[in-house]
């Protein structure tokens, strides 16, 4: 009953919040409508969307977003710094290939995106099978480090979150 | 509006500039595409950001009123941001990256832009299906 009245609670908390945050007030007025949005929306589109991937820990999601945005910040620095203080003579572009233990597409989407935010990385392409992501670095000595970093920092979190 | 609100506006105002300035610094300095779009991915985030926080610190110091949805560009920035870079990153190793430069993959298997008239999600989908059926 639950699960057919609520299909899908973070996209009807995601919803509520956006809409509030549209708003920019939090009156009666704007709750009611959010509200409104969130068990409807997720009803409506609940057939086009079969295979939602089922997220488990609140508290590992909120933690590993605030883990991706103090990396952010850290990437802008880093960033900052090698375009300022760097000779391009002296920069190791690489290309690596990051095998992935992840399968859903919703968290290889996810890594992706975390991947490209963060320190001197972006993602590029997957391998046909999606089972290797392609990943640029900017200034990689040791390509095996920031394999080893993706996996450890973020794959196994978001491992956690997905399956 | 009290000279310390003034002073943090401010401040972040100057510092979000820098962040975008260098952000297009590094796509002229920068010497190929795939390097050059290191830049504007990342040293521009902190630059909107800063803009940001600072919209934010006047609504409350001029105000008095706490204004949120700044925090919705943010969160609207950081799904659009990794999907332009791969746009671009995909457009470029179509039309120019060699591809003995890539790393190879295992067992004859192709990056997803190598490989003819396949679409990545959807056979990812199909491999699913089959699994759930057998």
């Amino acid at each position: 009953m639950r699960r057919k009245l609520i299909p899908h609670p973070h996209l009807s908390l995601l919803l509520l919040v956006v809409w509030v945050m549209l708003q920019n007030r939090v009156t009666p007025g704007s709750v009611a409508m959010g509200l409104v949005l969130g068990l409807v929306i997720p009803v409506m589109t609940a057939p086009y969307w079969p295979d939602r991937p089922s997220l488990r820990g609140w508290g590992r999601m909120i933690a590993y977003a605030l883990l991706v945005m103090g990396d952010i910040v850290r990437a802008n620095v880093i960033v900052a710094g090698i375009v300022l203080f760097k000779r391009n003579a002296d920069l190791r572009p690489a290309w690596v290939a990051v095998p992935l233990d992840l399968t859903s597409a919703e968290a290889i989407t996810t890594l992706a995106g975390t991947v490209t935010m963060t320190p001197g990385t972006v993602s590029a392409d997957l391998s046909a099978d999606g089972r290797t992501l392609l990943v640029h670095c900017l200034h990689a000595p040791d390509p095996q480090s920031v394999i080893d970093e993706i996996k450890d920092r973020y794959e196994r979190r978001l491992m956690e979150i997905f399956e | 509006m009290e000279l310390i609100w003034e002073i943090a506006v401010s401040a972040f105002l100057v510092l979000a500039g820098i962040f975008a300035l260098v952000g297009a610094w590094g796509l002229v300095k920068l010497p190929s595409p795939m390097t050059r779009l290191h830049a504007p991915t990342k040293a521009t985030t902190l630059g909107v950001g800063g803009v940001l926080i600072a919209s934010m610190i006047w609504s409350i110091g001029s105000h008095g009123v706490l204004s949120f949805h700044e925090l919705l560009i943010t969160l609207f920035l950081f799904l659009t941001a990794p999907i332009t870079a791969n746009f671009i990153a995909k457009a470029n190793l179509h039309r120019a990256a060699p591809p003995e430069d890539l790393p190879t993959l295992p067992e004859g298997q192709l990056w997803a832009h190598q490989s003819p008239g396949t679409d990545t999600s959807e056979a990812a989908f199909e491999d699913k299906e089959t699994h759930r059926g057998g």
